[in-house]
């Protein structure tokens, strides 16, 4: 069984699964092992690995920085399908490489599937493959047995979240808020959720439902995925990192905000 | 007013936003009820006598069209050969044939009640446009411009902001289109709801290139009559520099189904085998990038490389889909010239015309040094003068 799938089977009813994501290469291209590690003995329930893009349209300055950073330092497919293959010898928390198309097309679309299913990968987040355009992967993604997971917003209407959810595999992803991502605060986020999240639940009946964007605290994400099957946090580890690398023990200071995460303090 | 559009059998794009293999709508999910609408109200206003009538008045009293197709005596006799025909789009109202498009999607927006309009900018052609439709129509308009060209194009900034528009710096990247085109997109993502993006050239997720081509398709069905009057008939070559690729679609456009050659004109840079070159369709390979796949430069792992121009309007390391599209076909040809070239370009079509091109029009003048002598006096060839220099007098005059 996919471990995504089998992540969401053995969750207790009133648990919330966290899943975190972290660009590959950022801080270091010698740091992400150890940091996906350290977040799953911290809580993490499923890890979006993100493989950086030079012109991400769809985030912030907070994962713009954090993208820029990991190519500086030299980051490649090849690199990251290696880590992932390294945090295998170790744990078998659910992966999930979310990016932009155009790295992946380089790479070479089989290529790309057939070496993410030799690593361990369980599943493809790729932000600006509406399901329109799904043909350019869905097939090889498919012969290879790894799930795309699709994104919804509050913007998106009905039939196109059922659209997600059929489409999708393991989760789906909601988007809080309109905007790119880290772009609000979760004061602001928490209002509108509601009614999405209803939403959501109408029309997304097949898959788990996780929440994200925004999300900086235990408190934002307990408020926020308050009708989710869990949450996804990205702008705010980052900005942690930011923050204590390369101070002595920086890889601490970010495990014990990964853990306030999950379990408040 | 529509009746002087000639119809086509050429039938790009598809109804998903294909041309051939390109173009696409590759954004995340939460523009997609933004293009949705868009292309929906689009479909619409194509169709409404109202809205053509509106768009083709504007033109015609507010942006100075039909635009006049000049005869260039004394360049002809310079070279020699064929003679050369100028489609004066530096004559529009602003300086540059980006108006066309400009208006055509301000009244979109207003159709479709949206009341913030946003654009990104290179050259500031495209801004100024921009920022005079909103003024015409009282619309708050922001502009996002690469650091790099907002010293560059200082001029066109200041015309910007003394219409009232906000111009806001872009400084992440290579600092210029590239980077004010991502700001513009993260800027739509975050205020979907109540903003219009007003993009630019023929590139961007469908309906946009199809859309943008269309507005400036006027430029070529009024060459189409203008040479007909002239000459009485068709001209052997069309030539127009290519950035993203509007002014060049909108000169072809209209002449796909004719016996006619086409050229489009990239920016080389220092030289398309130097590592600073923006000939996209000459040295790139397809790739996604702001929504389509299209040719694009870009490195190994799939990242974007920073184009380089003299020329700011140019200096973008894509290009509009239908180009990728003609360029595999065969239908149209693409050179690149040198930012060198393109300066000799300016020297000669100044001292010979009495013209100023914009640096991004000088290189498809730049061309005629090669295509010139392959032609013979009974034949006829027309460049589309998409633009006027005054914005590039710093750049030219550190240059000369
Ligand atoms: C005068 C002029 N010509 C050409 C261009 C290039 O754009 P496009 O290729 O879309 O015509 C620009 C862009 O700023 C311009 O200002």
């Amino acid at each position: 069984m996919n471990r995504i799938t089998k992540k969401f089977q053995e969750k207790q009813a009133d648990e919330k699964l966290m899943s975190l994501f972290i660009t590959a290469g950022y801080p270091d291209l010698e740091s992400t092992v150890d940091l996906i590690l350290g977040f799953e003995k911290n809580g993490a329930d499923v890890i979006e690995l993100g493989m950086p893009f030079s012109d991400p349209l769809a985030d912030g300055p907070t994962i713009q920085y954090s993208s820029d950073v990991a190519i500086e330092k030299g980051i490649s497919i090849d690199k990251i399908m290696d880590m992932v293959a390294e945090i295998r010898k170790h744990s078998e928390i659910p992966i999930i490489l979310m990016g932009y198309m155009n790295p992946v097309l380089r790479y070479g679309v089989s290529k790309f599937c057939d070496r993410a299913k030799e690593v361990g990968v369980d599943g493809f987040i790729l932000p600006d493959i509406p399901v329109e355009e799904s043909g350019l992967i869905e097939k090889e993604a498919d012969n290879v047995d790894i799930p795309i997971i699709y994104l919804v917003a509050p913007n998106t209407t009905d039939e196109r979240m059922s659209l997600a959810d059929e489409k999708s595999n393991g989760f789906v992803y909601c988007v809080s808020v309109t905007g790119v991502t880290g772009a609000r605060s979760g004061e602001e986020v928490s209002q509108s959720v509601n009614r999405f999240i209803e939403r959501v639940g109408e029309n997304v009946t097949k898959n788990p439902k996780m929440i994200g964007f925004g999300i900086k605290s235990f408190d934002d994400a307990q408020k926020i995925a308050e009708k989710a099957d869990g949450f996804i946090v990205g702008s705010a580890l980052i900005n942690k990192i930011k923050e204590v690398y390369p101070q002595q023990n920086w890889k601490d200071h970010v495990f014990d905000f990964v853990h306030s995460l999950k379990f408040g303090k | 007013m529509q009746a002087t559009e000639i119809k086509t059998k050429y039938d790009q794009p598809n109804n998903r936003g294909y041309f051939g293999d390109y173009g696409g709508k590759f954004v995340p999910e939460i523009l997609i009820p933004a293009i949705t609408a868009l292309e929906e109200e689009y479909q619409k206003a194509q169709n409404d006598p109202e809205f053509l009538q509106q768009y083709h008045e504007l033109l015609e009293e507010y942006v100075g069209r039909p635009t006049k197709l000049t005869f260039a005596d004394k360049l002809t006799a310079h070279y020699g050969k064929a003679k050369i025909y100028l489609k004066r789009e530096d004559l529009c109202h602003t300086g540059a044939h980006k108006i066309n498009n400009a208006i055509g999607q301000i009244l979109l927006a207003r159709r479709m009640g949206k009341t913030r309009i946003i654009a990104e900018t290179g050259a500031g052609q495209h801004g100024v446009a921009t920022a005079t439709a909103c003024a015409k129509f009282g619309m708050q308009c922001i502009v996002y411009m690469g650091a790099e060209d907002t010293v560059r194009q200082k001029l066109n900034v200041d015309r910007m902001r003394l219409m009232g528009a906000e111009v806001r710096e872009v400084t992440s990247g290579s600092k210029t289109l590239k980077d004010a085109t991502n700001e513009a997109i993260r800027d739509w993502v975050t205020n979907v709801e109540d903003t219009f993006y007003i993009i630019g050239s023929v590139v961007g997720p469908h309906p946009y290139p199809m859309m943008v081509r269309n507005f400036h398709r006027v430029i070529g069905d009024e060459t189409k009559r203008q040479i007909l009057e002239k000459e009485g008939r068709l001209p052997d070559y069309l030539v127009a520099c290519v950035g993203g690729g509007s002014n060049a679609l909108g000169l072809f456009y209209p002449f796909m189904d004719d016996d006619v050659k086409i050229i489009g004109v990239e920016a080389a840079g220092y030289g398309v085998d130097s590592g600073q070159t923006a000939a996209t369709i000459t040295k790139g390979t397809p790739g996604i990038l702001h929504g389509s796949l299209s040719y694009l430069l870009h490195d190994a792992n799939g990242q974007i490389e920073l184009a380089h121009s003299i020329s700011a309007g140019l200096d973008y390391p894509g290009i509009g889909p239908e180009h990728s599209y003609l360029h595999d076909s065969g239908r149209v040809q693409y050179h690149a010239v040198t930012d060198e070239e393109a300066m000799e370009a300016v020297k000669l079509l100044s001292q010979k015309e009495g013209i100023i091109p914009a640096l991004e029009t000088a290189h498809a003048f730049a061309w005629l040094e090669n295509l010139m002598p392959e032609t013979s006096p009974d034949e006829i060839v027309i460049l589309n003068l998409s633009g006027r220099g005054d914005k590039d007098m710093k750049t030219i005059s550190e240059n000369l």
